[in-house]
Formats: C-alpha cells, structure tokens, sequence
C-alpha cells in the first residue's frame, strides 16, 4: 500500500480540476463556499487584501481556526505555511489539512530556500511566475502549480501575464529538438528531467490552476481560456458586495468557462465586486509574486 | 455495441477519463448540456468533489436526465461518480441520484492524509496486479440483492455493478492501465 506517494499527491490535485478553491476565514464562510459549489476552502486568517492594509508580518493560521473549518465542510481544507517554513508545515500535516499551499501571501521564512515537499505526506501547491519556477517547485515535490498573480489586487493582468508565461514557455519546449533542451533548462533554472519531460507531454506534469486577481466570473473563464484547470479566488469573494452570489456565480463560470451564453447569466446582478488595485498603486517592496525563489 | 460515450465534464477528473477512452479508440464527448445525453449509450461520472458535482448536476438540469438515460443505459461512476450513483440517504450539498441499490460513507479512510494505493483483486479476470488509487475514497455499503462485486482491496468490495450500472470507490481513469475501462465497454457490447 502506498500512502503519501507522489501519485497519491497529483491525485487530489487532479480531482480539484474544473473547481473553485476560495479563501475563507471562518467557519460560516467555509459553508458558505461549501454550498457555492466550491471543490475545497482555503483556511486563513486574513484575505490577501487584508493582508496587504494591515501590514506586519503574517503567518499561518492558529490551528484551532483551521479545525473549525474542517468540522464545518466536506470538502478539503487547505491551508498556507511561509515559504520556508517547514516546521509550521508539520504542523498543518498534524492538522491533517489536506493540502499545504506554501505561500507568497504570507512572509517568506527563508529567503534562499522552499520547503523540501518530498518530505511531506500530504500534498503541496506552490505559486510560480514562469516555467522556471514551476518546474523548481514541483522538483521540490510540489503536487499542483497555480500562477501566482497579484494576490489581493484584485487586477487580473498579473495572473494572466504569468499563466501566458508558462503557456507559451510549455508551447517553445514543444517546439526544440532534444539537443536544445539542456540549454533551455539552464536558461530557464529548471531541473533537465523536468523540462525533458515537459517537451515530451506538452504539460506540466501536475494540474496548473490559476491564482491572484480573479474577482469576477468573465476573470475565471479569461483564466481557464487561457490554460488553468482550476482557480483560487482569494480576496475577490469576501471583499465583494454580495459573496455567496458572487461565489455561485464563479464556480459557474469555471463549468461554462467556454459557453458566452452562461457566462452572460452568470455575470448578471452581482452586486459591486472587490474594489481593486493598479498595479503601479503597489509600492515595489510591496509585490507579493517576487516573493519566492 | 458501444457508439458514444459521454463524460460528465461538470467538475472533476473528466480529462483523464477521455484520455483513457482514446486510448482505447472509444468515441466519446465531454456532456455538458442534458441534450447531449441523447448521442450517448454510455455516461461516465468522474472522480472529483461530490458536493460540486451534484449542485452542478441540478443547476445545469441534469437530474431527470440522467435518470431517464440510465434505465435503458449504462452508467460508470467513479468516486464522486460513485457516490453520486448511490442510494445513500441526502445530505448537506450532497444529493445522490440513486441509481444503484447500495449506500456509502464518504471520505470513509480519512482526509487526504489516509490516500493511497494498492494493488486490486479483480474479479472478472482473476488477478491481483490492478493498481488502485485511491483519492479522500468512500467505502460501500448496504449491498442490495441484485448487487455484484467485481473487484475488492483486501478483501473489501472497491467496484461493483447491477448488471447495466458500475461504479468503483477509486480512480480506474488514473495510470495507463485500461483493464476496468476495456471490462466495462465489454459487458455493455456482450
């Protein structure tokens, strides 16, 4: 029997496909998710946007949080260490939360290294930018990638910048003959098994969703045109006017993300959605998506 | 004989089930309007989130059709799939079609942590070399009469059928063997 085997992790990973994940707080809002359609919660104690206003240093959630969430639903529960910070990943596995999302939202632990995943009985995703970081992280043992966009901007152009980036850098490996790929792999600081693999399957080798900006139903079906398997909608479901309705409406629009026709009933009535950012407004020492290495 | 297979593509490991079906040369569509159901002789229901794929299934109106399709057709469910088919009883966000005469408990090893894989006995051909995984897997219960097993993990019945309905508590559509696939389109041609 194998449990916590690399395959067992890409499994969960797989079943979340063509789903929303959404960040939620408490308890009341994981149900409230639960009953959108949402294929699993996101357990933290701040949404990004917050995160960003409040400053200071953030940090994983206090477990007693995380257990109320997974009283509450049924579907899995996630939840974020720092990047780095292997020791508060064991303690989500203790948790037994059923995915650890080591993440550029809170602040980075160690500024040279990501956690050593491998090590892990339960799954990870990571952020990533390009295909570089990407295959960084899944060699580390990351089980799922989701581009990291601009968490809490609530601005979809950083999102779709990165999933474009790992799009067209899947689509040139693609392209190379096998005496390229070595080269490629340096320019693009990848492992070489990986990049080789990659030219080979034309995909990553785990399920690619989409994360760092989406706030509206035309964002997610934007996202999953362009390539995502899924989304995480952060901040832009509970800084929305009306979350359960916008919530509902997301999820409908990753089901339909090709059919205009739902996607226009899907869209119609929400209230306001979260007010957002330019990019150019975020002080530099401010991006979240340069955190990671 | 097998024309077209559908593959429920509301939510879930639809991908994977196609990839498998092409594999084999198997014509199939991902179903994701109710008149579709009408090209297909087979519907498969994937693994993914059971509370997603069944509000998905009503508010896409799916419920009375695919109850119509299944009493003429057949119907593999795996997983979420599985314990959509199920007769189990209504539960928050979770409303099975009751397809099968059985039950299940969800989530019934634990969270993701419990996960894993092994090795199957199948029934239909005698072996012990299918590798399972097994996915936040539900286990069956309350076997009605008409109920038969096809293959069990030590000892535990993971897939079963009522003569014209399928389902397996874990992910056939994962890994390149093609064996549970193959079986089903066999028994449905036979």
């Amino acid at each position: 029997m194998g449990q916590g085997t690399y395959e067992v992790k890409v499994g969960l990973a797989e079943m979340l496909k063509g789903g929303v994940i959404m960040d939620v707080t408490t308890a009341e809002q994981a149900q409230l998710a639960e009953d959108a359609g949402a294929v699993a919660v996101m357990a933290l104690e701040r949404i990004p946007a917050d995160i960003r206003t409040d400053g200071g240093i953030a940090r994983m959630s206090d477990p007693l949080m995380i257990k109320d969430i997974q009283k509450m639903v049924s579907i899995p529960v996630m939840a974020k260490c720092r990047i780095g910070h292997f020791a508060e990943a064991q303690i989500l596995e203790a948790l037994e939360v059923d995915f650890i999302d080591e993440s550029e939202v809170l602040t980075p632990a160690d500024d040279n290294n990501h956690i050593y995943k491998h090590d892990f009985k339960i799954p990870f995703v990571c952020g990533a930018r390009n295909l570089g970081e990407a295959l960084r992280r899944i060699g580390e043992g990351a089980a799922m990638i989701r581009t990291k966009g601009e968490a809490g901007s609530g601005n979809i152009v950083e999102a779709v910048r990165h999933m474009r980036s790992i799009i067209n850098e899947i689509n040139l490996l693609g392209t190379l003959g096998h005496d390229q790929l070595m080269a490629t792999a340096r320019d693009f600081q990848a492992p070489f098994s990986l990049v080789e693999q990659v030219a080979k399957i034309k995909k990553l080798p785990v399920p690619n969703f989409s994360a760092g900006g989406i706030a509206t139903p035309a964002d997610a079906s934007l996202v999953m045109q362009l390539g995502a398997e899924s989304v995480f909608v952060g901040s832009g479901i509970f800084k929305s006017e009306d979350p359960a309705s916008r919530a509902k409406a997301i999820v409908d629009s990753v089901t339909h993300y090709k059919d205009a026709d739902k996607l226009a009933i899907a869209s119609s009535g929400l209230k306001s959605a979260m007010k957002g950012l330019d990019i150019s407004e975020i002080p530099e020492d401010q991006m979240l998506q340069d955190r990671g290495w | 004989m097998v024309r077209k297979v559908g593959v429920l593509a509301l939510q879930g490991n639809y991908i994977q089930h196609k990839r498998m079906l092409d594999t084999l040369g198997i014509n199939n569509i991902l179903v994701q309007y109710p008149q579709e159901l009408e090209k297909c002789d087979l519907l498969i229901i994937p693994g993914g989130e059971s509370t997603a794929i069944s509000k998905q299934i009503d508010r896409n109106k799916f419920r009375q059709p695919i109850i119509n399709f299944v009493k003429t057709n057949s119907v593999l469910g795996t997983c979420a799939g599985m314990i959509l088919l199920s007769s189990t009883k209504e539960a928050n966000n979770l409303k099975p079609l009751g397809v099968m005469d059985f039950k299940v408990e969800r989530n019934a090893y634990g969270r993701q942590v419990s996960s894993f894989s092994g090795n199957l006995h199948l029934e239909f051909d005698n072996t012990d070399n299918f590798k399972a995984i097994f996915i936040r897997a539900p286990k069956v219960s309350n076997l009605g009469k008409g109920i038969k097993i096809l293959a069990t993990y030590k000892n535990y019945p993971v897939m079963i059928t009522d003569g014209r309905h399928f389902a397996t508590t874990f992910h056939p559509e994962i890994g390149t063997d093609v064996r549970i696939h193959e079986y089903i389109m066999e028994q449905i041609n036979a």
